[in-house]
């Protein structure tokens, strides 16, 4: 029934974007079509919570390959994940119906919105490797076309067309990790690849490969991360909410539905690749977050460092799963789908907020915002809550989700391999490393676009941006600190999905009273959101009216202290930039050839000293310029076969087949 | 019946792959359109034999579709337009006879070792006539690529065709769909192709495509 329900909602969907298309010189189009997203992704996503049996829910639709068809199949992963993205693609549309209105040509986006949505959905119902590929392909094309929504700026070109490049080739990467799955009898149904035995073979190693390189691709793994700093920013923002928040937890998904379910049981050496890009991937992406003054720059590379954390999350469930050790197992994978689950709601808001102040700005610059906190007080409210969440301060739900995260870790000593013993706990450092940084990151974000004084006429005249947009960004937030003060009910959500992927599952969390939650034992260790939650509420309380009461009783306004220099500018407060300075100098002179360059003219000279910095991306300088300047090679050598005789063409053709036949005739 | 059938279709198959040689080393325009008015008909009786042995009376109908058009009707057309273009003397420099018949024979060879093994639980019928069938395949290629003269290029596509309607036939119960669209692509080509000859020969006075080659004038 619920899959009924949401295969008949993705049509719904498609046909909205048909609706779309016909409505496009309507003035009302933009409300329908936002109305129309918002309320089918809310049967789907009722139809994804709704109790329903232990068994999968299969179908198989008459569509796409003759006598194949396309077979769908929900269970609890894609019933978790479908609620995923359809909670955030729930939000995005209401946000949109806010935000879409100041949109310029709304018949670029309105197509393609729920085509996308559904497209996203789809990935996540598809039980054969055909209709997940031509899913996946949908999803990647339909948001690609988002990107270029606002095509006439020449970076968002650029933006589109790595994000395309990097888009097919991780399809094509995912098309032969299905084409070694499947083998030589070719059963590309996920049924025919799970009878399949798989035993411990190169085969395997090399389809964990191609799914770390397809779907690392599509959810922003160092060094495939490229694109997404490029393309967030220049889709609109419900667009990048949805592409940052939404789209990367499907490639997680695709990554968690390959390795852990199709795959077969894992090897130990499986986790050391995942562990060591997710660590890799968390600290660089979090630097390269550090150092942006683009609002939504920042944001993207902010993802690249969750994302990091959840493939150190899954790669501890595949080193312990492999091991046999089922509760750490359970608790790994627990954390990274919590971990999945938290992000997509705090950083969709936080594009929804980026999103705002770049409504009422024009600015995505954070060194030239400031005091929004006085113009836009709801969306700084909203914003700040965000920006706790995902620096992981309790009691919102990123510290839950991290905690656990490193409860798992802190279980690698257990771990019989000495590898992974050594691996492990270097990894953790990078975690917790990454995690201080990213709470650096969000205070730098915070403090210089909405605290201080307005850096800008832009900024001064901010006004607060629309109810619609202000209600997804609310209802997102009291979903974080839902989720950070009653942990116990999602960790015992998602102990089914655990259950059936590592073969264990974390104590029912629900019976503890106090809504506390025991991961593993009370001994060990053990979190109460709603008790914190109080504690600071209470204490917070109590300082307050003590200083009201035996402190100043009035309240007044003055000029901020200003040092003694009597300088108003709003140019003497303190920068993004310099914020940042200690970052780029201790660490990011390794990670980006970070260097500053003091151009001071001697006394006497009447030329301005000038003080410049110079970033280098070692990922861009390393990888993609030698590939570039190789395609380049390779092309002028090929294009001498531009001008060949026709019967040279033909000899090519001649030559291949003999060359192929003879292939046949020596290796059968 | 059994061994009869099999060797009068041996017959045919082979004796289609020895035409499709004669082919590859005739230099005569005249002389070539000739013998692949004579590869059509073997086609055509092939065809034939093999609708009388599998029973089925649509094959008939390929049979005469291959003599009436392959046979009659695009080798006139050709001579008629050789005769037009005034080329129906001429004697097309084939370059290295002796090394194109070994070439042919070593395909001919691969195609057997190819399909052989890979048919080896299919009707013994359809495998001989499948690495037949092939082979005549290669050699049309082989002779696309070996000759300069757009009409000799337009034969040897065509006696390719060939070898694809005999593989077509070979095997049983293959729809009549096929033989049609077969049929008319190779009409299609042969008008196509005709029409781009007097093309050629209006603006640049041959249809040597080496001379067209010189016209683009690329950068070789």
């Amino acid at each position: 029934m619920s899959l009924t329900v949401a295969l008949l909602s993705i049509a719904a969907l498609l046909g909205a974007a048909g609706l779309a298309i016909a409505l496009a010189r309507s003035v009302e189009a933009t409300r329908i079509i936002y109305g129309l997203c918002f309320g089918f992704s809310l049967i789907l996503f009722v139809a994804a919570v709704v109790p329903r049996g232990a068994a999968a829910l299969t179908a198989a639709l008459p569509l796409g390959l003759p006598w194949i068809g396309a077979h769908f199949r929900m269970d609890v992963l894609s019933a978790f994940f479908l609620a995923i993205v359809n909670l955030g693609g729930a939000a995005a549309s209401l946000y949109a119906i806010g935000y879409g209105a100041h949109e310029k040509h709304p018949s670029r986006i309105l197509p393609f919105f729920p085509a996308f949505l559904a497209g996203m959905n789809l990935v996540l119902l598809a039980d054969d490797a055909f209709s997940f590929l031509v899913a996946w392909e949908f999803m990647s094309l339909s948001s690609w076309a988002l990107v270029m929504a606002h095509h006439h700026d020449a970076e968002n070109r650029r933006a589109g067309f790595i994000y395309l490049l990097m888009a097919s080739f991780g399809t094509l990467a995912l098309l032969m990790a299905f084409g070694l799955l499947a083998g030589s009898v070719g059963g590309y149904s996920f049924a025919d690849i799970r009878d399949a035995a798989h035993g411990p073979s190169w085969k395997s190693g090399l389809v964990l490969a191609l799914v770390l390189l397809g779907a690392g691709s599509k959810a922003g793994l160092v060094p495939l991360h490229i694109w997404l700093p490029l393309a967030h920013p220049a889709a609109p923002s419900h667009v990048s909410a949805l592409m940052s928040g939404v789209m990367t937890k499907v490639a997680i998904y695709g990554f968690i539905r390959i390795v852990f379910d199709l795959l077969g049981p894992p090897e130990f050496w499986w986790s050391m690749p995942t562990l060591t890009l997710g660590a890799i991937t968390a600290m660089l992406g979090i630097l390269s977050a550090t150092i942006q003054s683009d609002l939504k720059k920042l944001l993207a590379y902010s993802t690249i460092e969750n994302i990091g954390i959840i493939f150190v999350a899954l790669g501890l469930a595949l080193a312990f799963k492999a091991n046999g050790m089922a509760l750490p197992a359970a608790l790994a994978f627990t954390a990274a789908l919590f971990h999945v689950f938290n992000h997509s709601l705090f950083k969709s808001l936080l594009f929804f907020g980026a999103g705002a102040v770049q409504g009422a700005t024009g600015e995505r610059d954070i060194e030239r915002l400031g005091g929004l906190i006085h113009s836009m007080p709801r969306t700084a409210f909203v914003f700040l809550g965000a920006c706790l969440a995902i620096s992981a301060l309790p009691p919102l739900n990123g510290f839950v989700s991290e905690w656990l995260v490193f409860q798992a870790v802190l279980l690698s000593p257990s771990l019989p391999q000495w590898s992974l013993k050594l691996l492990v706990p270097a990894v953790g450092v990078a975690l917790a490393l990454s995690a201080a940084l990213c709470a650096g990151c969000f205070v730098r974000a915070y403090g210089v676009a909405f605290l201080g004084r307005a850096r800008s006429i832009a900024a001064k005249d901010a006004r607060e941006t629309d109810p619609w947009s202000l209600s997804a960004m609310s209802g997102l937030l009291a979903l974080c600190l839902l989720a950070g003060l009653f942990p116990s009910y999602m960790i015992d959500t998602i102990t089914p999905a655990a259950k059936l992927f590592v073969g264990g599952h974390v104590p029912t969390q629900g019976d503890i009273p106090w809504m506390s939650i025991v991961p593993i034992a009370e001994s060990r260790s053990s979190y109460n959101g709603l008790l914190v939650f109080v504690f600071i509420i209470f204490s917070a309380s109590v300082a307050a009216l003590i200083v009201r009461r035996f402190g100043s009783k009035a309240i007044r306004r003055g000029p901020a202290w200003d040092c003694g220099y009597p300088d108003p500018s709003p140019a003497t407060q303190y920068t993004g930039s310099s914020f940042a300075q200690p970052i780029r100098r201790t660490l990011g002179n390794v990670a980006f050839v970070a260097r500053d360059h003091l151009d001071m003219p001697p006394p006497g000279d009447t030329r301005p000293a000038r003080f410049g910095i110079e970033v280098h991306d070692r990922v861009w300088d390393g990888i993609y310029t030698p590939i570039l300047r190789g395609v380049e090679f390779c092309a002028d050598q090929l294009n001498r076969m531009n001008y060949l005789t026709i019967q040279e063409y033909l000899g090519l053709v001649f030559i291949a087949l003999v060359g192929l036949l003879l292939v046949i005739a020596i290796w059968p | 019946m059994g061994t009869l059938a099999f060797d009068v279709a041996h017959l045919f198959a082979g004796g289609l792959v020895l035409i499709s040689f004669m082919l590859l080393y005739q230099d005569r325009m005249t002389g070539l359109i000739n013998i692949f008015a004579l590869h059509a008909v073997v086609l055509s009786l092939s065809v034939a034999w093999q609708a009388y042995v599998q029973h089925s009376p649509h094959l008939f109908l390929t049979a005469a579709i291959a003599i009436i058009f392959k046979a009659t009707i695009i080798p006139l057309s050709l001579q008629r337009i050789m005769v037009r273009l005034r080329i129906h003397r001429d004697i097309e420099v084939v370059g290295g006879v002796g090394v194109t018949m070994l070439l042919g024979i070593c395909l001919v060879a691969l195609s057997l070792v190819v399909i052989l093994p890979a048919t080896a639980a299919a009707d013994p019928l359809a495998r001989e006539d499948v690495a037949f069938a092939l082979s005549v395949v290669l050699l049309g290629l082989l002779m696309m690529v070996t000759r300069r003269n757009a009409i000799s290029q337009v034969i040897g596509f065509m006696s390719l065709e060939n070898g694809l309607i005999l593989a077509a036939t070979g095997a049983k119960g293959m729809p009549l769909v096929v033989e049609i669209s077969v049929a008319f692509s190779v009409l299609i080509a042969f008008i196509v192709i005709g029409i781009f000859l007097f093309r050629i020969r209006e603006r640049f006075d041959t249809v040597d495509v080496q001379e067209l080659d010189r016209v683009r004038g690329g950068g070789r």
